[in-house]
């Protein structure tokens, strides 16, 4: 248990750092949403600088920082200039869309990338092997965003797809049925795109370490045994190879996430990605950091779970972590 | 008598360079016959590379030959279809050079031992656990080391581990790989006079692998010389070692120490 509090205490020290670094970067950055409002001749200088000390942008960093901090502790992330509401709720239904399609993505891609990977190790060298490589290898070399592009046109062309969005026009009066047949229609395009950018780094890893454990002689002895080479496969050779894997599990939510941001913009999506944009854009300094935090947030829970399934999965990881 | 084991005209082809199919072939094997009787030993000498390992998991059934026929029990393995061979593999154990790498690290001494009853899914829960509790007893593997990981025992321990394992299913043949080879010398003597011992109440037979031909006069009654996938000698141990013909058999026994007073095992050369 010790090295399960270890790590959630590490996760927690990050987010920290984390805000903290966002927060400095963000106002160091010159400029803030006030100032094209300086420019406008028809607003009085004293007006901006009231509106300045309001949102307390007149006050020392540290101070603001401290403040902020005192406001999350509340359960609030701040106040959106742009929107002109709270960061806390307009970030919620983002990060709900977002998680949407990072979960279902990383889900799909280890569904796929396990069988393929073993089915791929098991046949190393041959026929079956090298096509998968130069599939993975042509895959591997395609941007993300060319893939999301390419998608897009087929889906204009073939008019299959909506080609962005969350749900139709009408969603609210739609049958439960074709409110889910709506929505999995609306997820497909960006899911295939993450699901494609993610699989091939997973099925090259997933092939590598099973081949290097296929070759060990404790495998070559349970088949000596009688075991059915598909259970040696599946069950034996993967548990062996699982440590390296369940780290990349982990280290795949957080390409999936950052894939994910970059995906919802080219594709409409509204998730935490094209808000976090427009953010920046505005220098709506409270919505960066709110999203910015979130996804980390997202990204260190993923390794919390990875943590917490390595040491489920590795009995050697509980010995050492209680010996210490 | 009829050999428990007759290997005829064994072949193993490997595809050499890096595409297969390319057209060359690499002979691991080249030609190999022996024969082991019931309850007998046989010693394979040889350098490393001469092939010795592949033919050891041809016979388990482990790897299919190019060509040739393996008898066991007046069965030939070679020519079975991948379902009977799995029913052939539990009577022919191997015990692997690297103890280290032949136990899951992951599993503790108790569940190595009783790994074989699951693949097999023989006994109940109770019965696999006295079962491995008598085997691990039965290469002196204290009671305590039961619920020690693989990787918290000693190279020797880890090697008695692997006996254990491979008599759990009770096979007639059991074949050394290098066995001892990665022990020390006193580790080595106490190990071989367990087999020693092994063979004698279980009645078991041995093809003992090696490449230090000490090691083999201790254990075996028939030595077999091999050198680059053939086997270029062979006979009873001691016709071998007063008067060897082959250049491979006049160099393996003046690469092995004359005798070892610590190891047990006093062999004139």
């Amino acid at each position: 248990m010790r090295y399960l509090l270890r790590r959630t205490f590490h996760a927690v020290f990050l987010l920290f750092g984390v805000s903290l670094l966002t927060f400095l970067f963000s106002s160091l950055t010159p400029g803030n949403y006030f100032d094209e409002m300086r420019l406008n001749p028809q607003i009085a200088p004293e007006t901006v600088a009231a509106l300045r000390a309001q949102y307390q942008l007149d006050r020392p960093l540290p101070v603001r920082y401290v403040h902020w901090l005192n406001a999350v502790a509340h359960g609030e992330l701040g106040f959106s200039f742009a929107y002109n509401s709270p960061v806390g709720p307009l970030l919620w239904v983002r990060a709900r869309n977002t998680l949407l399609l990072t979960v279902t993505a990383t889900l799909l891609a280890w569904m796929l990338a396990l069988p393929l990977g073993v089915w791929s190790a098991s046949r190393l060298g041959r026929a079956p092997d090298r096509v998968l490589s130069g599939a993975t290898a042509t895959l591997l070399v395609i941007p993300d965003l060319v893939l999301a592009l390419g998608l897009l046109i087929f889906a204009v062309r073939t008019g299959w797809f909506p080609t962005g969005g969350l749900v139709s026009v009408g969603f609210e009066s739609f049958s439960p049925l074709h409110k889910l047949r709506d929505l999995a229609l609306h997820m497909t395009l960006p899911v295939i795109t993450l699901v494609l950018s993610a699989l091939p780094t997973l099925v090259r890893h997933v092939r590598a370490s099973v081949a290097e454990v296929l070759e060990a002689p404790f495998l070559k002895a349970a088949l000596g045994h009688g075991l059915p080479h598909r259970k040696l496969l599946y069950s034996y050779a993967l548990r062996a190879a699982a440590n390296p894997l369940i780290s990349l599990f982990g280290f795949s939510i957080g390409t999936l996430l950052s894939g994910s941001l970059l995906i919802e913009v080219v594709m409409s999506w509204p998730g935490l990605g094209p808000l976090l944009l427009e953010a920046i854009l505005a220098r709506d300094l409270y919505v960066v950091v709110g999203a910015v935090l979130l996804s980390m947030l997202f990204l260190v829970a993923g390794n919390l779970v990875a943590d917490a399934l390595l040491y489920w999965a590795d009995p050697r990881i509980r010995t050492t972590a209680s010996a210490k | 008598m009829q050999p428990l084991l007759r290997v005829e005209n064994l072949v193993k082809h490997y595809a050499a360079g890096r595409s297969a199919g390319s057209g060359e072939k690499l002979a691991a094997l080249d030609g190999v016959s022996l024969s082991i009787p019931p309850q007998g030993t046989l010693a394979l000498v040889g350098e490393s590379g001469s092939g010795k390992s592949t033919l050891a998991l041809c016979i388990a059934c482990l790897e299919h030959p190019s060509s040739g026929s393996i008898w066991f029990e007046g069965v030939d393995v070679a020519a079975l279809d991948e379902n009977k061979r799995r029913n052939v593999r539990p009577q022919i154990q191997l015990v692997f050079q690297d103890p280290a790498s032949s136990l899951n690290p992951r599993w503790t001494a108790l569940e190595i031992v009783s790994e074989p009853f699951s693949v097999q899914r023989r006994f109940t829960n109770q019965e696999r656990a006295e079962k491995s509790y008598a085997l691990l007893e039965r290469v002196g593997l204290p009671r305590k080391m039961a619920h020690r990981r693989a990787t918290e025992l000693s190279g020797g321990q880890k090697q008695r581990l692997a006996i254990a394992r491979t008599l759990a299913l009770e096979p007639k043949l059991i074949i050394l790989d290098e066995a001892l080879s990665a022990l020390d010398c006193s580790v080595q003597a106490q190990i071989s006079n367990l087999l020693l011992e092994l063979q004698a109440s279980l009645g078991l037979t041995y093809l003992f692998i090696t490449h230090d031909f000490a090691m083999a006069a201790h254990l075996a009654d028939q030595i077999a010389v091999m050198d680059r996938g053939r086997i270029v000698e062979s006979g009873p141990t001691n016709e071998i070692l007063s008067s060897p013909n082959h250049e491979a058999t006049r160099s393996l026994i003046a690469a092995t120490p004359p005798y070892t007073e610590t190891s047990g095992m006093r062999v004139n050369l």
